[in-house]
């Protein structure tokens, strides 16, 4: 697939002050795709949205959307993108169906009260319409964010931190929403905090840290190529050295020799020959087990590897 | 231009009046009325006539100015200081809406707040004091610019202020000074002549002298050096507002 929505190139950010959030940052966006951009606080992810969206000016570099720079054919550009942003930012006084209809208007299309509805009903706040703002829930209020970024009908969706502080129940609905909406052709790219936001919704990852991106990969292949196995041992009798014969396999003691921990590749065949053979030097050697568990790393750990790889070391 | 996101714009502000109609329009009027009842009926009663004017009339198209220049200020400082202040101003910005368009709405809807304004109070007048309008043209030509350079001048501060404290500073210690000392209440002529030439650095002379020449056919300065005056304070506010969206001062970091 190569039908680019968001081409970025060469993006570099320095405020004011000096600080550098943003340093040289190439990235294309596909069309249709849900991209997630994780990275610790500070990373420059928002400051990364901010700068397509026009809320930032870049130092350097350029950003295209659908083929149209997001400075020079500004219009163009933005009608086509939806910002969700990280805050709960709104008009406390007005009413759920004014602010939406409101947003409609500045984005420069002509009244539609058919479109408002359903999209009031798809976020479950159409019983809330004539509700004022200041008296919504906090998960209210991160929907009616949503449907403002809805109301023009945008090909874009940026969600930026959606769900934070969201409860469970909340945040799978609005997973269920972003499914909905990319299953209709949107765009999404969604930051997080939440690793397993990304590992449930995401087709492509990108890493950001200290304003560089340090990695953009499809997450199967990711999980894949930086996913690695834990077999883990909880022996009878604890082990001070390695037998000589289990020198070749990639072991180590742990938990003061109670745990043999084995690591490996799961994607590779020949990893499950070597379990076996693993199994059958261990009882060659007389050490034997009472119990034994497997683990594959999670996203977070290869965002945790990724960011700040001597916090695992 | 497109002019749905200039409407959007345009129909918030005014629904925001609507919500808030005892301090956008009561407030003002009857804070007016009272300068005419005091000024007007009370002391004005035992002040002679001004260039042939009796005081209670001689003051009120001053007064109108008075209230003219603080409301267009506050109402378009407030409307684009609020979104900045609750962050809701990332939608503004995000927006496909160009710089013109979001002047036009927000100052579009702070001047049709003051004219409105302007009018009521000029009705209410009426109801105190004698009134004559010698050049209804002239009149509503410099309502109308006052309101709109004033509101202009309202939208700078609102991009400038960073907090309720700054938003409330140039009205109450810049505007509000100038336009009691600019002849809202007195007529230049009555200072000494040193006093008369400072009064003269003051702009919101001009405006007053104007607009009370529209209504009486008398005034302090020339009726170009009014024009003059509120077309160079026009040109100036457009200048500033075009450099802040330039730069993105206050908006953009």
């Amino acid at each position: 697939m190569n039908d680019p929505i968001i081409t970025i190139n060469g993006l570099n950010k320095t405020y004011e002050g000096g600080f550098q959030a943003l340093t040289h940052i190439d990235l294309t966006i596909q069309r249709g795709e849900i991209f997630a951009l994780l990275g610790p606080n500070g990373a420059g992810k928002t400051t990364l949205i901010s700068v397509v969206c026009g809320l930032v000016n870049p130092t350097a570099g350029h950003v295209l959307v659908d083929g149209f720079d997001n400075i020079t054919h500004y219009r163009q550009a933005r009608e086509l993108i939806g910002l969700v942003p990280q805050e709960l930012t709104n008009e406390a006084f007005e009413t759920v169906w004014n602010t939406v209809s409101f947003s409609r208007g500045l984005f420069g299309k002509a009244p539609n009260p058919a479109h408002i509805e359903k999209v009031l009903k798809s976020l479950t706040l159409w019983d809330k319409r004539n509700n004022r703002l200041m008296t919504l829930s906090g998960g209210m209020k991160r929907r009616v964010l949503i449907a403002k970024a809805l109301s023009h009908e945008p090909r874009i969706l940026f969600l930026d931190e959606p769900t934070a502080g969201v409860d469970v129940e909340l945040r799978r609905e609005m997973w269920e929403v972003v499914r909905q909406l990319c299953d209709n052709g949107v765009t999404i790219i969604l930051t997080t905090h939440y690793i397993e936001e990304a590992e449930e919704m995401a087709d492509r990852i990108g890493v950001i840290n200290r304003g560089e991106l340090v990695l953009v990969e499809e997450k199967a292949a990711l999980m894949s190529k930086l996913g690695s196995k834990q077999l883990t041992l909880n022996l009878h009798s604890p082990l001070t050295e390695m037998p000589a014969t289990l020198q070749r396999f990639e072991l180590s003691l742990a938990a003061e020799g109670y745990e043999l921990i084995y690591t490996y590749d799961g994607s590779q065949e020949e990893d499950s020959h070597a379990i076996s053979e693993l199994l059958t030097a261990l009882e060659r050697e007389g050490v034997t087990f009472k119990d034994l568990n497997t683990r594959q790393s999670s996203l977070e750990d290869i965002f945790v590897d990724l960011v700040n790889p001597k916090e695992r070391a | 231009m497109n002019l749905h996101p200039v409407r959007a714009i345009y129909m918030a502000e005014m629904a925001r009046t609507r919500r808030t109609l005892l301090q956008s329009i009561v407030s003002p009027v009857i804070s007016t009325s009272l300068y005419f009842v005091v000024f007007g009926a009370a002391i004005g009663s035992r002040i002679s006539e001004v260039n042939g004017v009796s005081y209670g009339a001689f003051i009120v198209p001053g007064l109108i100015m008075l209230m003219l220049l603080t409301q267009s200020v506050s109402n378009a400082s407030f409307g684009i200081f609020f979104p900045k202040f609750s962050g809701s101003i990332y939608e503004l910005l995000s927006a496909p809406i160009s710089h013109l368009e979001i002047v036009i709405g927000y100052v579009g809807a702070a001047a049709s707040k003051s004219i409105l304004l302007g009018l009521i109070i000029l009705a209410t007048s009426g109801l105190f004091v004698p009134l004559e309008i010698a050049h209804p043209f002239w009149m509503l030509f410099f309502l109308v610019l006052t309101a709109v350079t004033f509101s202009l001048l309202g939208f700078i501060i609102g991009i400038w202020a960073d907090g309720f404290d700054r938003l409330q500073l140039v009205p109450l210690l810049v505007i509000t000074p100038l336009t009691f000392l600019g002849g809202s209440f007195y007529s230049i002529d009555m200072l000494p002549p040193f006093w008369q030439n400072v009064t003269l650095a003051n702009p919101v002379v001009y405006l007053v002298s104007g607009f009370r020449w529209s209504f009486y056919g008398i005034s302090d300065v020339s009726l170009a050096a009014s024009v003059g005056m509120i077309a160079l304070f026009l040109v100036a506010c457009l200048g500033t507002i075009g450099w802040i969206f330039r730069t993105g001062y206050r908006l953009k970091p």
